[in-house]
C-alpha cells in the first residue's frame, strides 16, 4: 500500500463527519481509506489529457420546473419524522447562529 | 504622530429570490407561514427525495447578474456544500462554486460626489436554511423549515470598499437594481437581503491586506454601519497592542454594540465540496441572454428621466421618488389615479418622508394604498379640508391606511364655507381679544395673525385660514 493516513487525519475526517469511532473503528477506516487512495492512484495513471472533466453522468442538461405552488401544507408528514416537536417546530439541543 | 489607519472591506450579500415557490421543490415561499407549513420531502431532506430547478430562479440570477454588468456563465452547473447545522435538513446546503451563474461584474457608486465602481467577483444561486428560534422556556432551539429552499443569490464583491458610507451606498445601489428587476423586495429586517460583512484593517500606503475577519447578523444600515465602525477600532487597538488578528467569522450584537467569535479557528471550515449529483448541468444560449434583456423592467434611471419629462418632478425630488422601486409605484399609481403628479411627489417628498425618518422606517414599509393618497389629494385640491387638516389626515393614512374621505366626514372635518358660521365665530373671537383688535386697529398688522389663529383653535382647523383673514378685515 502506497497511501498512508496518519492519526490526525482519521481524527480529523472523524471530526468533519461527526463520527466518534473507537481505536479499533479508527484502525479499520484508515486501511480502509488507504484501500481508496490506492485505488484513485491507479486512476491517475490514466493520460486525461485533453479529457472535459464530467460533472456529471448523464448527457442531460436544463431540466427545470415551472415556478407554481403544487405543494400544500406538508407540516404533518414533516413533523412525523421529528423525534421531539414542541410549537409545530422541531425541538433540538440549544443552538446558537 | 499617531499611524494612520485605512479599512478594507468587501461584501457578501444574500439576496431571497421573490419567486412564488422554492429552488427544488412546489413549496411555497411565503413569509410568515405556521410553522412547517411549507415543507416537503425534498426540502427537508428526506431520503430518496429529488431536487428539480425552478426556471425563475436561473431567469433572476441572470437578470440581476446582467444588471451588474457581470458575464453569465454559459455552462453552469451546482456543488454541495457540507456541513452539519440543525437549521439545515440535508448536512448539505445545495450551492455553486466552480461554475457560478455570474462572474466578473461591477455596480458604480456615489459618495461625497465620488465616483467609483465596485467589483463583483461573482454571484451564485443557493438554496436558503431553515430557521431557529430559541425557546426560553425549556432551553432549547425549534427548528422551523418554511425557509429551507427558498432560493437565494449570493452577490461576493471585490474588498474594494474603504468606508461603511461606501458599504451603505453599495448596498442601496444593489437593493435597487433587485428591486427595480421585480427580483426581490430586498427588505434586510425579514432578512430576504443579508450582508456579510468582510474587514481588514491596514496601514496607509501598505501593498498587503491585513488579516479579515466576517461580521455577520447585520440586518439594517444602522448596525451595518455600527459594525464596521465597531470592528475596525477592535482590528486596530490589536495591532497597536501587538497583537494578532484572528481570521475568524464573529457576530455582531447590535444591542451591545460589540461583537463576539462565532466559530473558533479549531473548528475549521472544510466545506468539503463537490459536483452535485441530484442537479444536471445548466447550459445558457445567447438566444436565452437575449430574452431576459429583452424582458428587462424599466430600470431607475430610465423611470429617474421619465419623470423629469413627464411630470415635470426636479432632479432631486425624482431621485427620492425613484430610491425605492416601492415608493415609485406608490408615486405613480397615485398621480394616475388623481392626475395631479407634483400634489403626489411633494406628499411623498415631504410628509411621508418624515414619518419614515420619525419611526425609523424604511420607504419598502410604507403600507397604505396608493388609492387613498390620491383621494387625500383630491380633497384639498377641491378645497374640502384645508392644509393643516390634510397634514392630520394623512398621518392617519400613513399609520392605518384609511379611506381619507370616509374619515373626514365622519370626523366632521370639512373646512366650514357657511359664512354665517364663520361670522359668529368671529364675532366671539372679536370680542374676547380687545387687546390684539386695539393693536390692529392701532396698525399693528400682525396682530390679525393672533386672532386668525384664535378662530382657527376655535374652529377646530376646520375653517380655511385665507377666507378668515379676509373676512376678518372686512369686519374690524
Amino acid at each position: 500500500m502506497a497511501n498512508q493516513i496518519t492519526d490526525e487525519t482519521i481524527e480529523y475526517v472523524g471530526i468533519l463527519a461527526k463520527l466518534e469511532l473507537s481505536d479499533a473503528e479508527k484502525e479499520e477506516a484508515k486501511k480502509d481509506m488507504e484501500k481508496m487512495l490506492d485505488y484513485i492512484d491507479t486512476l491517475n495513471e490514466l493520460d486525461t489529457d485533453g479529457v472535459e472533466p464530467m460533472s456529471h453522468v448523464f448527457p442531460v442538461h436544463n431540466v427545470f420546473r415551472e415556478d407554481v405552488v403544487t405543494n400544500g401544507d406538508g407540516s404533518a408528514d414533516t413533523l412525523a419524522n421529528a423525534p421531539l416537536a414542541k410549537d409545530q417546530s422541531f425541538k433540538v439541543p440549544k443552538t446558537i447562529g | 504622530m499617531a499611524k494612520q489607519y485605512e479599512t478594507v472591506i468587501g461584501l457578501e450579500v444574500h439576496v431571497e429570490l421573490a419567486t412564488k415557490t422554492k429552488i427544488f421543490c412546489s413549496c411555497s415561499t411565503q413569509f410568515g407561514g405556521a410553522p412547517n407549513t411549507h415543507t416537503c420531502p425534498v426540502c427537508t431532506g428526506m431520503p430518496g427525495s429529488l431536487p428539480v430547478l425552478n426556471k425563475q430562479v436561473v431567469e433572476y440570477a441572470m437578470a440581476i447578474g446582467l444588471a451588474t454588468n457581470c458575464d453569465i456563465t454559459q455552462v453552469c452547473k451546482f456543488d454541495r456544500k457540507n456541513y452539519f447545522y440543525p437549521d439545515n435538513p440535508q448536512n448539505y446546503q445545495i450551492s455553486q462554486l466552480y461554475l457560478p451563474i455570474a462572474r466578473n461584474g461591477y455596480v458604480e457608486i456615489e459618495v461625497a460626489g465620488q465616483k467609483k465602481k465596485v467589483r463583483i467577483h461573482e454571484m451564485h444561486m443557493e438554496e436558503d436554511a431553515g430557521k431557529l428560534i430559541h425557546d426560553e422556556w425549556d432551553d432549547t432551539s425549534l427548528v422551523d423549515y418554511n425557509r429551507s429552499g427558498v432560493p437565494l443569490v449570493e452577490i461576493v464583491s471585490e474588498p474594494d470598499m474603504r468606508s461603511a458610507d461606501e458599504v451603505i451606498a453599495y448596498l442601496e445601489k444593489l437593493r435597487t437594481i433587485v428591486q427595480y428587476l421585480g427580483a426581490s423586495d430586498c427588505k434586510l429586517q425579514e432578512g430576504s437581503m443579508r450582508a456579510d460583512v468582510n474587514l481588514s484593517v491596514r496601514e496607509v500606503g501598505a501593498a498587503e491586506f491585513g488579516t479579515r475577519t466576517e461580521m455577520k447578523n447585520l440586518n439594517s444600515f444602522k448596525a451595518i454601519a455600527r459594525a464596521i465602525e465597531g470592528e475596525r477600532e477592535r482590528q486596530i487597538e490589536l495591532i497597536e497592542e501587538g497583537k494578532q488578528v484572528v481570521q475568524e467569522t464573529r457576530r455582531w450584537d447590535d444591542n451591545k454594540e460589540s461583537s463576539h467569535a462565532m466559530r473558533s479557528k479549531e473548528d475549521a471550515q472544510d466545506y468539503r465540496y463537490f459536483p452535485e449529483p441530484d442537479l444536471v448541468p445548466i447550459i445558457i444560449s445567447d438566444e436565452w441572454i437575449q430574452k431576459v434583456k429583452d424582458r428587462q423592467p424599466e430600470l431607475r434611471s430610465e423611470k429617474l428621466e421619465r419623470y423629469k419629462k413627464e411630470y415635470d418632478i426636479p432632479q432631486y425630488d425624482a431621485e427620492i421618488l425613484t430610491n425605492s422601486k416601492h415608493m415609485a409605484d406608490i408615486f405613480e399609481e397615485a398621480a394616475a389615479i388623481c392626475g395631479k403628479p407634483k400634489k403626489v411627489s411633494n406628499w411623498l417628498m415631504v410628509e411621508t418622508m418624515r414619518l419614515l425618518k420619525e419611526n425609523g422606517m424604511e420607504p419598502e414599509d410604507i403600507d397604505f394604498a396608493p388609492e387613498n393618497l390620491a383621494a387625500l389629494v383630491e380633497l384639498t385640491e377641491a378645497g374640502t379640508i384645508n392644509s393643516s387638516v390634510a397634514k392630520e389626515v394623512f398621518e392617519k393614512i400613513f399609520a392605518e391606511d384609511i379611506d381619507p374621505k370616509a374619515y373626514v366626514e365622519e370626523h366632521g372635518l370639512k373646512t366650514v364655507n357657511d359664512d354665517g358660521a364663520l361670522e359668529e365665530v368671529l364675532k366671539k373671537v372679536i370680542a374676547d381679544n380687545p387687546q390684539a383688535v386695539a393693536d390692529y386697529q392701532g396698525g399693528k398688522k400682525k396682530a390679525l395673525g393672533a386672532l386668525v389663529g384664535q378662530t382657527m383653535k376655535t374652529m377646530r382647523g376646520k375653517a380655511d385660514p385665507v377666507a378668515i383673514n379676509k373676512k376678518l378685515q372686512e369686519m374690524l
